[in-house]
Protein backbone atom coordinates (compact mmCIF):
# COMPACT_ATOMS: atom_id res chain seq x y z
CA UNK A 1 0.00 0.00 0.00
CA UNK A 2 1.46 3.35 -0.94
CA UNK A 3 1.59 5.96 1.77
CA UNK A 4 -0.58 8.30 -0.22
CA UNK A 5 -3.64 6.09 -0.62
CA UNK A 6 -6.81 8.10 -0.10
CA UNK A 7 -9.10 7.48 2.87
CA UNK A 8 -11.58 5.61 0.68
CA UNK A 9 -8.77 3.36 -0.52
CA UNK A 10 -7.64 2.71 3.06
CA UNK A 11 -11.19 1.80 3.98
CA UNK A 12 -11.93 -0.54 1.06
CA UNK A 13 -8.54 -2.19 0.51
CA UNK A 14 -8.83 -4.53 3.54
CA UNK A 15 -12.31 -5.72 2.56
CA UNK A 16 -11.17 -8.21 -0.09
CA UNK A 17 -7.83 -7.33 -1.63
CA UNK A 18 -5.94 -6.90 1.65
CA UNK A 19 -8.36 -8.84 3.81
CA UNK A 20 -6.69 -9.46 7.17
CA UNK A 21 -8.16 -12.94 7.54
CA UNK A 22 -7.96 -14.42 4.07
CA UNK A 23 -4.78 -12.71 2.85
CA UNK A 24 -2.77 -12.23 6.03
CA UNK A 25 -4.37 -15.18 7.89
CA UNK A 26 -4.58 -13.05 11.04
CA UNK A 27 -7.13 -13.48 13.80
CA UNK A 28 -8.36 -16.84 12.60
CA UNK A 29 -8.61 -18.44 16.06
CA UNK A 30 -11.63 -16.33 16.93
CA UNK A 31 -12.88 -16.54 13.34
CA UNK A 32 -13.11 -20.30 13.85
CA UNK A 33 -14.47 -20.26 17.37
CA UNK A 34 -17.42 -17.89 17.21
CA UNK A 35 -18.85 -18.67 13.79
CA UNK A 36 -21.27 -21.41 14.80
CA UNK A 37 -24.11 -18.92 14.37
CA UNK A 38 -24.56 -15.60 12.61
CA UNK A 39 -25.60 -13.76 15.77
CA UNK A 40 -22.40 -14.60 17.66
CA UNK A 41 -20.31 -13.87 14.56
CA UNK A 42 -21.89 -10.43 14.20
CA UNK A 43 -21.48 -9.55 17.88
CA UNK A 44 -17.88 -10.69 17.85
CA UNK A 45 -17.27 -8.66 14.66
CA UNK A 46 -18.78 -5.56 16.22
CA UNK A 47 -16.73 -6.00 19.40
CA UNK A 48 -13.52 -6.54 17.48
CA UNK A 49 -14.14 -3.59 15.16
CA UNK A 50 -14.86 -1.32 18.14
CA UNK A 51 -11.66 -2.40 19.90
CA UNK A 52 -9.67 -2.04 16.71
CA UNK A 53 -10.89 1.48 15.94
CA UNK A 54 -10.55 2.74 19.52
CA UNK A 55 -7.09 1.30 20.03
CA UNK A 56 -5.98 2.70 16.66
CA UNK A 57 -7.23 6.14 17.73
CA UNK A 58 -5.53 6.06 21.14
CA UNK A 59 -2.24 4.66 19.91
CA UNK A 60 -2.14 6.98 16.94
CA UNK A 61 -2.73 9.98 19.26
CA UNK A 62 0.24 9.15 21.44
CA UNK A 63 2.35 7.61 18.66
CA UNK A 64 5.10 10.24 18.88
CA UNK A 65 5.57 9.64 22.58
CA UNK A 66 5.66 5.86 22.82
CA UNK A 67 9.22 4.83 23.68
CA UNK A 68 10.34 2.12 21.29
CA UNK A 69 11.64 -0.13 24.04
CA UNK A 70 8.20 -0.55 25.67
CA UNK A 71 5.96 0.01 22.67
CA UNK A 72 4.50 -3.51 22.59
CA UNK A 73 3.68 -3.41 26.29
CA UNK A 74 2.02 -0.03 25.95
CA UNK A 75 -0.04 -1.21 23.00
CA UNK A 76 -1.10 -4.43 24.70
CA UNK A 77 -2.10 -2.58 27.87
CA UNK A 78 -4.26 -0.17 25.88
CA UNK A 79 -5.84 -2.95 23.82
CA UNK A 80 -6.47 -5.12 26.89
CA UNK A 81 -8.12 -2.27 28.79
CA UNK A 82 -10.41 -1.50 25.87
CA UNK A 83 -11.32 -5.18 25.57
CA UNK A 84 -12.23 -5.40 29.25
CA UNK A 85 -14.40 -2.29 28.99
CA UNK A 86 -16.19 -3.67 25.90
CA UNK A 87 -16.63 -7.04 27.62
CA UNK A 88 -18.14 -5.37 30.68
CA UNK A 89 -20.48 -3.36 28.47
CA UNK A 90 -21.60 -6.51 26.67
CA UNK A 91 -22.23 -8.27 29.99
CA UNK A 92 -24.28 -5.32 31.16
CA UNK A 93 -26.35 -4.57 28.07
CA UNK A 94 -26.20 -7.65 25.82
CA UNK A 95 -26.13 -10.28 28.52
CA UNK A 96 -27.45 -13.26 26.52
CA UNK A 97 -25.04 -12.88 23.63
CA UNK A 98 -22.11 -12.23 25.96
CA UNK A 99 -22.91 -15.57 27.62
CA UNK A 100 -22.67 -17.29 24.26
CA UNK A 101 -19.42 -15.58 23.29
CA UNK A 102 -18.03 -16.52 26.72
CA UNK A 103 -14.27 -16.18 26.77
CA UNK A 104 -13.74 -15.15 23.16
CA UNK A 105 -14.41 -11.45 23.76
CA UNK A 106 -11.61 -11.30 26.31
CA UNK A 107 -9.40 -13.12 23.83
CA UNK A 108 -9.63 -10.17 21.43
CA UNK A 109 -6.65 -8.90 23.44
CA UNK A 110 -4.47 -11.58 21.94
CA UNK A 111 -6.02 -11.33 18.48
CA UNK A 112 -3.04 -10.79 16.21
CA UNK A 113 -5.20 -8.61 13.99
CA UNK A 114 -5.46 -5.83 16.59
CA UNK A 115 -1.79 -5.74 17.47
CA UNK A 116 -0.91 -6.16 13.81
CA UNK A 117 -2.78 -3.03 12.81
CA UNK A 118 -1.65 -0.86 15.71
CA UNK A 119 1.95 -1.96 15.25
CA UNK A 120 2.12 -1.62 11.48
CA UNK A 121 -0.26 1.26 10.77
CA UNK A 122 -1.43 3.33 13.75
CA UNK A 123 2.11 3.84 15.00
CA UNK A 124 3.02 5.72 11.82
CA UNK A 125 -0.18 7.48 10.80
CA UNK A 126 -2.37 10.31 12.09
CA UNK A 127 -5.54 9.38 14.04
CA UNK A 128 -8.08 9.79 11.22
CA UNK A 129 -6.17 7.59 8.78
CA UNK A 130 -5.50 5.02 11.51
CA UNK A 131 -9.14 4.86 12.48
CA UNK A 132 -10.27 4.48 8.87
CA UNK A 133 -7.69 1.75 8.36
CA UNK A 134 -8.85 0.02 11.56
CA UNK A 135 -12.48 0.29 10.49
CA UNK A 136 -11.63 -1.19 7.09
CA UNK A 137 -9.80 -4.10 8.67
CA UNK A 138 -12.59 -4.61 11.18
CA UNK A 139 -15.10 -4.73 8.36
CA UNK A 140 -12.89 -7.12 6.40
CA UNK A 141 -12.78 -9.42 9.43
CA UNK A 142 -16.54 -9.03 9.92
CA UNK A 143 -17.16 -9.93 6.28
CA UNK A 144 -15.26 -13.21 6.57
CA UNK A 145 -16.91 -14.05 9.91
CA UNK A 146 -20.36 -13.33 8.55
CA UNK A 147 -19.81 -15.47 5.46
CA UNK A 148 -18.46 -18.42 7.45
CA UNK A 149 -21.04 -17.95 10.20
CA UNK A 150 -23.91 -17.92 7.69
CA UNK A 151 -22.67 -21.07 5.97
CA UNK A 152 -22.15 -22.91 9.25
CA UNK A 153 -25.49 -21.91 10.72
CA UNK A 154 -27.35 -22.62 7.47
CA UNK A 155 -25.89 -26.08 6.92
CA UNK A 156 -25.32 -27.00 10.56
CA UNK A 157 -28.71 -26.00 11.94
CA UNK A 158 -30.77 -25.07 8.88
CA UNK A 159 -31.35 -21.55 10.13
CA UNK A 160 -30.02 -18.03 9.62
CA UNK A 161 -29.94 -15.55 12.52
CA UNK A 162 -32.26 -17.95 14.35
CA UNK A 163 -34.86 -18.03 11.53
CA UNK A 164 -35.48 -21.56 10.30
CA UNK A 165 -34.65 -21.52 6.58
CA UNK A 166 -34.43 -25.23 5.91
CA UNK A 167 -36.83 -27.37 7.95
CA UNK A 168 -34.81 -30.11 9.59
CA UNK A 169 -35.85 -33.74 9.90
CA UNK A 170 -36.49 -33.21 13.62
CA UNK A 171 -39.11 -30.62 12.76
CA UNK A 172 -40.72 -32.81 10.11
CA UNK A 173 -38.84 -31.37 7.13
CA UNK A 174 -36.33 -32.95 4.78
CA UNK A 175 -33.04 -31.35 5.80
CA UNK A 176 -30.58 -33.42 7.81
CA UNK A 177 -28.30 -30.96 9.63
CA UNK A 178 -24.59 -31.47 9.00
CA UNK A 179 -23.27 -31.74 12.52
CA UNK A 180 -19.75 -31.36 11.20
CA UNK A 181 -20.60 -27.75 10.39
CA UNK A 182 -20.91 -26.99 14.10
CA UNK A 183 -17.47 -28.39 14.85
CA UNK A 184 -14.28 -26.36 14.60
CA UNK A 185 -12.78 -28.34 11.65
CA UNK A 186 -15.58 -27.24 9.33
CA UNK A 187 -14.54 -23.63 9.90
CA UNK A 188 -11.06 -24.60 8.74
CA UNK A 189 -12.48 -26.20 5.60
CA UNK A 190 -14.69 -23.22 4.87
CA UNK A 191 -11.92 -20.72 5.52
CA UNK A 192 -9.55 -22.73 3.33
CA UNK A 193 -12.17 -22.84 0.58
CA UNK A 194 -12.73 -19.11 0.90
CA UNK A 195 -8.99 -18.35 0.65
CA UNK A 196 -8.74 -20.62 -2.38
CA UNK A 197 -11.72 -18.97 -4.06
CA UNK A 198 -10.38 -15.46 -3.47
CA UNK A 199 -6.92 -16.36 -4.67
CA UNK A 200 -8.33 -17.98 -7.80
CA UNK A 201 -10.10 -14.75 -8.67
CA UNK A 202 -7.20 -12.54 -7.60
CA UNK A 203 -4.09 -14.57 -8.50
CA UNK A 204 -1.75 -11.80 -7.31
CA UNK A 205 -2.62 -12.84 -3.72
CA UNK A 206 -1.00 -16.24 -4.12
CA UNK A 207 2.31 -16.51 -2.38
CA UNK A 208 5.36 -17.70 -4.26
CA UNK A 209 6.61 -21.12 -3.21
CA UNK A 210 9.00 -21.02 -0.29
CA UNK A 211 10.77 -24.21 -1.32
CA UNK A 212 11.41 -25.68 -4.72
CA UNK A 213 10.49 -29.28 -5.27
CA UNK A 214 13.47 -31.65 -5.71
CA UNK A 215 12.47 -32.21 -9.34
CA UNK A 216 13.34 -28.61 -10.10
CA UNK A 217 16.87 -27.92 -8.90
CA UNK A 218 17.56 -24.35 -8.06
CA UNK A 219 19.98 -23.62 -10.90
CA UNK A 220 17.45 -24.52 -13.57
CA UNK A 221 14.64 -22.59 -11.96
CA UNK B 1 13.99 21.43 38.82
CA UNK B 2 13.24 24.84 40.26
CA UNK B 3 10.24 25.29 38.02
CA UNK B 4 7.32 23.45 39.57
CA UNK B 5 4.68 24.69 37.13
CA UNK B 6 2.94 21.45 36.03
CA UNK B 7 2.29 22.70 32.50
CA UNK B 8 5.91 23.43 31.77
CA UNK B 9 6.91 20.19 33.48
CA UNK B 10 4.51 18.32 31.18
CA UNK B 11 5.93 20.10 28.12
CA UNK B 12 9.44 19.24 29.24
CA UNK B 13 8.45 15.61 29.60
CA UNK B 14 6.97 15.48 26.12
CA UNK B 15 10.03 17.18 24.69
CA UNK B 16 12.37 14.55 26.13
CA UNK B 17 13.72 12.07 23.61
CA UNK B 18 11.51 8.97 23.51
CA UNK B 19 14.36 6.71 24.53
CA UNK B 20 15.24 8.58 27.72
CA UNK B 21 14.73 6.60 30.90
CA UNK B 22 12.53 9.23 32.55
CA UNK B 23 10.17 9.39 29.63
CA UNK B 24 9.97 5.61 29.29
CA UNK B 25 9.05 5.26 32.97
CA UNK B 26 6.65 8.17 32.88
CA UNK B 27 4.87 6.88 29.77
CA UNK B 28 4.54 3.40 31.26
CA UNK B 29 3.18 4.89 34.49
CA UNK B 30 0.73 7.24 32.77
CA UNK B 31 -0.61 4.64 30.36
CA UNK B 32 -1.16 2.11 33.13
CA UNK B 33 -2.82 4.69 35.38
CA UNK B 34 -5.25 5.81 32.70
CA UNK B 35 -6.02 2.20 31.76
CA UNK B 36 -6.49 1.20 35.41
CA UNK B 37 -8.97 4.05 35.95
CA UNK B 38 -10.82 3.10 32.76
CA UNK B 39 -11.10 -0.58 33.65
CA UNK B 40 -12.02 -0.12 37.31
CA UNK B 41 -14.47 2.62 36.40
CA UNK B 42 -16.25 0.43 33.88
CA UNK B 43 -16.35 -2.52 36.27
CA UNK B 44 -17.66 -0.54 39.22
CA UNK B 45 -20.23 1.43 37.27
CA UNK B 46 -21.60 -1.57 35.39
CA UNK B 47 -21.51 -3.99 38.32
CA UNK B 48 -25.11 -3.36 39.53
CA UNK B 49 -26.52 -3.89 36.02
CA UNK B 50 -24.59 -7.13 35.58
CA UNK B 51 -25.67 -8.45 38.97
CA UNK B 52 -29.27 -7.60 38.15
CA UNK B 53 -28.90 -9.40 34.81
CA UNK B 54 -27.65 -12.55 36.49
CA UNK B 55 -30.32 -12.47 39.16
CA UNK B 56 -33.03 -11.90 36.55
CA UNK B 57 -31.71 -14.78 34.50
CA UNK B 58 -31.67 -17.11 37.50
CA UNK B 59 -35.22 -16.09 38.39
CA UNK B 60 -36.38 -16.58 34.80
CA UNK B 61 -34.86 -20.05 34.67
CA UNK B 62 -36.41 -21.01 37.97
CA UNK B 63 -39.79 -19.86 36.70
CA UNK B 64 -39.41 -21.64 33.38
CA UNK B 65 -38.37 -24.79 35.24
CA UNK B 66 -41.47 -24.68 37.40
CA UNK B 67 -43.70 -23.75 34.48
CA UNK B 68 -42.32 -26.67 32.46
CA UNK B 69 -43.35 -29.27 35.03
CA UNK B 70 -46.85 -30.56 34.24
CA UNK B 71 -49.43 -29.63 36.85
CA UNK B 72 -47.08 -27.18 38.51
CA UNK B 73 -48.78 -24.01 37.35
CA UNK B 74 -52.10 -25.31 38.72
CA UNK B 75 -50.41 -26.08 42.04
CA UNK B 76 -49.00 -22.58 42.19
CA UNK B 77 -52.26 -20.94 41.18
CA UNK B 78 -54.09 -22.63 44.04
CA UNK B 79 -54.30 -20.31 46.99
CA UNK B 80 -52.19 -22.47 49.23
CA UNK B 81 -49.61 -23.60 46.69
CA UNK B 82 -46.53 -21.76 47.87
CA UNK B 83 -42.86 -21.71 47.03
CA UNK B 84 -40.64 -21.31 50.05
CA UNK B 85 -36.92 -20.69 50.17
CA UNK B 86 -35.01 -22.63 52.79
CA UNK B 87 -31.34 -22.83 53.70
CA UNK B 88 -30.33 -26.43 54.34
CA UNK B 89 -27.45 -27.66 56.46
CA UNK B 90 -26.14 -30.33 54.12
CA UNK B 91 -24.28 -32.28 56.82
CA UNK B 92 -27.36 -32.77 58.96
CA UNK B 93 -29.87 -32.80 56.14
CA UNK B 94 -32.05 -30.39 58.08
CA UNK B 95 -33.02 -26.74 57.97
CA UNK B 96 -30.06 -24.64 59.02
CA UNK B 97 -30.69 -23.02 62.38
CA UNK B 98 -28.46 -19.97 62.24
CA UNK B 99 -28.24 -19.22 58.53
CA UNK B 100 -31.05 -17.58 56.58
CA UNK B 101 -31.25 -16.84 52.83
CA UNK B 102 -30.16 -13.28 53.61
CA UNK B 103 -27.06 -14.28 55.53
CA UNK B 104 -26.15 -17.21 53.28
CA UNK B 105 -23.62 -15.39 51.12
CA UNK B 106 -21.85 -14.07 54.24
CA UNK B 107 -21.76 -17.56 55.73
CA UNK B 108 -20.23 -18.96 52.53
CA UNK B 109 -17.47 -16.34 52.62
CA UNK B 110 -16.22 -18.11 55.71
CA UNK B 111 -14.05 -21.05 54.73
CA UNK B 112 -15.09 -22.90 57.90
CA UNK B 113 -18.45 -23.44 56.25
CA UNK B 114 -16.95 -25.44 53.41
CA UNK B 115 -16.06 -29.13 53.40
CA UNK B 116 -13.10 -30.40 51.40
CA UNK B 117 -13.76 -33.43 49.22
CA UNK B 118 -11.39 -36.32 48.63
CA UNK B 119 -10.76 -37.42 45.06
CA UNK B 120 -13.04 -40.43 45.53
CA UNK B 121 -15.91 -38.30 46.83
CA UNK B 122 -15.44 -35.50 44.39
CA UNK B 123 -17.46 -36.77 41.42
CA UNK B 124 -18.43 -33.29 40.27
CA UNK B 125 -14.86 -31.95 40.30
CA UNK B 126 -15.66 -29.20 42.77
CA UNK B 127 -12.78 -29.63 45.22
CA UNK B 128 -14.92 -28.46 48.10
CA UNK B 129 -18.58 -28.23 48.92
CA UNK B 130 -20.49 -25.58 50.85
CA UNK B 131 -22.12 -26.83 54.06
CA UNK B 132 -25.19 -24.71 53.42
CA UNK B 133 -27.35 -24.60 50.32
CA UNK B 134 -30.43 -22.64 49.45
CA UNK B 135 -33.22 -24.88 48.16
CA UNK B 136 -36.83 -24.23 47.22
CA UNK B 137 -39.81 -26.27 48.38
CA UNK B 138 -43.17 -26.19 46.71
CA UNK B 139 -46.07 -27.21 48.96
CA UNK B 140 -49.53 -28.13 47.81
CA UNK B 141 -52.77 -26.89 49.33
CA UNK B 142 -52.67 -29.59 52.03
CA UNK B 143 -49.27 -28.38 53.22
CA UNK B 144 -47.48 -31.47 51.94
CA UNK B 145 -44.23 -31.09 50.10
CA UNK B 146 -44.89 -31.64 46.39
CA UNK B 147 -41.62 -30.57 44.84
CA UNK B 148 -38.06 -29.81 45.88
CA UNK B 149 -35.86 -27.59 43.73
CA UNK B 150 -32.19 -28.29 44.39
CA UNK B 151 -29.38 -26.12 42.97
CA UNK B 152 -26.48 -28.27 41.77
CA UNK B 153 -23.13 -27.40 40.25
CA UNK B 154 -20.25 -29.25 38.69
CA UNK B 155 -17.31 -28.79 36.38
CA UNK B 156 -17.99 -29.31 32.69
CA UNK B 157 -15.64 -29.39 29.72
CA UNK B 158 -15.01 -25.63 29.54
CA UNK B 159 -15.99 -24.44 32.99
CA UNK B 160 -18.55 -24.66 35.77
CA UNK B 161 -22.10 -25.80 35.08
CA UNK B 162 -24.84 -24.60 37.44
CA UNK B 163 -28.29 -26.11 37.31
CA UNK B 164 -31.44 -26.61 39.33
CA UNK B 165 -32.85 -30.10 39.68
CA UNK B 166 -36.52 -30.54 40.58
CA UNK B 167 -37.54 -33.71 42.41
CA UNK B 168 -41.08 -34.88 43.05
CA UNK B 169 -42.41 -35.68 46.50
CA UNK B 170 -41.00 -39.25 46.45
CA UNK B 171 -37.52 -37.67 46.07
CA UNK B 172 -36.74 -40.26 43.41
CA UNK B 173 -38.60 -39.01 40.34
CA UNK B 174 -37.04 -36.12 38.47
CA UNK B 175 -39.58 -33.43 37.65
CA UNK B 176 -37.24 -31.32 35.56
CA UNK B 177 -33.81 -29.79 35.16
CA UNK B 178 -32.86 -26.21 34.32
CA UNK B 179 -29.31 -25.23 33.41
CA UNK B 180 -28.56 -21.80 34.80
CA UNK B 181 -25.00 -21.20 33.87
CA UNK B 182 -22.61 -23.01 31.55
CA UNK B 183 -19.75 -22.24 29.19
CA UNK B 184 -19.65 -25.41 27.13
CA UNK B 185 -18.78 -25.49 23.42
CA UNK B 186 -21.50 -23.70 21.44
CA UNK B 187 -23.44 -26.13 19.26
CA UNK B 188 -22.18 -29.17 21.17
CA UNK B 189 -21.94 -29.19 24.96
CA UNK B 190 -23.94 -25.98 25.14
CA UNK B 191 -26.91 -28.01 23.93
CA UNK B 192 -27.47 -29.02 27.57
CA UNK B 193 -29.37 -25.73 27.72
CA UNK B 194 -31.81 -26.70 24.97
CA UNK B 195 -35.38 -27.36 26.11
CA UNK B 196 -35.56 -30.44 23.86
CA UNK B 197 -32.74 -32.11 25.76
CA UNK B 198 -33.81 -30.91 29.21
CA UNK B 199 -37.39 -32.10 28.68
CA UNK B 200 -36.17 -35.71 28.71
CA UNK B 201 -35.36 -35.47 32.41
CA UNK B 202 -39.03 -35.28 33.30
CA UNK B 203 -40.20 -38.54 34.85
CA UNK B 204 -36.79 -40.24 35.02
CA UNK B 205 -35.95 -42.15 38.18
CA UNK B 206 -32.82 -41.46 40.17
CA UNK B 207 -32.21 -44.63 42.16
CA UNK B 208 -33.37 -48.24 41.96
CA UNK B 209 -35.26 -50.14 44.67
CA UNK B 210 -32.03 -50.78 46.62
CA UNK B 211 -31.27 -47.08 46.81
CA UNK B 212 -28.30 -47.25 44.42
CA UNK B 213 -28.15 -44.16 42.24
CA UNK B 214 -28.52 -45.33 38.66
CA UNK B 215 -29.19 -42.04 36.89
CA UNK B 216 -26.93 -41.37 33.90
CA UNK B 217 -26.66 -39.46 30.68
CA UNK B 218 -26.40 -42.35 28.22
CA UNK B 219 -23.73 -42.79 25.56
CA UNK B 220 -26.11 -42.52 22.64
CA UNK B 221 -29.81 -43.11 23.09
CA UNK B 222 -31.34 -43.67 26.52
CA UNK B 223 -31.93 -47.34 27.26
CA UNK B 224 -33.68 -47.35 30.64
CA UNK B 225 -35.86 -45.30 32.94
CA UNK B 226 -32.71 -43.99 34.63
CA UNK B 227 -31.13 -42.57 31.47
CA UNK B 228 -31.46 -39.59 29.17
CA UNK B 229 -29.97 -39.37 25.66
CA UNK B 230 -26.32 -38.37 25.42
CA UNK B 231 -25.27 -35.40 23.31
CA UNK B 232 -23.35 -36.35 20.18
CA UNK B 233 -19.91 -34.78 20.12
CA UNK B 234 -20.12 -33.70 23.76
CA UNK B 235 -19.11 -36.80 25.69
CA UNK B 236 -17.26 -34.86 28.37
CA UNK B 237 -20.15 -32.51 28.98
CA UNK B 238 -22.55 -35.48 29.12
CA UNK B 239 -20.29 -37.27 31.61
CA UNK B 240 -20.00 -34.12 33.69
CA UNK B 241 -23.80 -33.92 33.90
CA UNK B 242 -23.98 -37.56 35.03
CA UNK B 243 -21.33 -37.08 37.70
CA UNK B 244 -22.74 -33.77 38.90
CA UNK B 245 -26.23 -35.19 39.40
CA UNK B 246 -24.88 -38.35 41.03
CA UNK B 247 -22.70 -36.32 43.38
CA UNK B 248 -25.44 -33.97 44.51
CA UNK B 249 -28.01 -36.72 45.03
CA UNK B 250 -25.44 -38.86 46.83
CA UNK B 251 -24.38 -38.88 50.47
CA UNK B 252 -21.96 -35.98 50.03
CA UNK B 253 -24.61 -33.80 48.44
CA UNK B 254 -28.29 -33.67 49.27
CA UNK B 255 -28.43 -37.35 50.34
CA UNK B 256 -29.10 -36.63 54.05
CA UNK B 257 -31.75 -34.06 53.13
CA UNK B 258 -33.49 -36.46 50.73
CA UNK B 259 -33.50 -39.18 53.40
CA UNK B 260 -35.01 -36.74 55.90
CA UNK B 261 -37.70 -35.74 53.42
CA UNK B 262 -38.45 -39.41 52.70
CA UNK B 263 -38.86 -39.97 56.45
CA UNK B 264 -41.43 -37.18 56.39
CA UNK B 265 -39.47 -34.66 58.44
CA UNK B 266 -40.40 -31.79 56.14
Amino acid sequence: MSARTGLWGILTEPLIRQNPVTLQILGICSALAVTTSVATALTMSAALTAVLVLSAAVISLIRRHIPDSIRLIVQIVIVASLVIVIDQLLQAYLFEISQRLSVFVSLITTNCLVLGRTESFSRHNPPLRSMVDALGNGLGYSLVLTVIGSLRELFGAGSLLGWQVLTTVDQGGWFTPLNLMLLAPSAFFLLGGLVWAIRSVLPEQSESLEFLSPDEPEDTA
Amino acid sequence: MADLNPITAWRRLLALPNESRTKTLMMAFLVSTVCAILVSGATVILQPIQTANRAAEQQARLESLIAGIPGMSELLSQDDGTLTTVVIDLKKGAVATDVTPDTLSDALDNSANWTGLTAAQDLAGLGQRPDFAQVYFLRGGDGNLSLALLPISGVGYNGPIDAILALRADMNTIAGLAVINQSETPGLGARIEEPAWLSQFRGKSVADANGTIRFAVAKGAAASEYEVDGITGATRTSNAMTRTIRFWLGDDGYGPLLDAIKRGEF
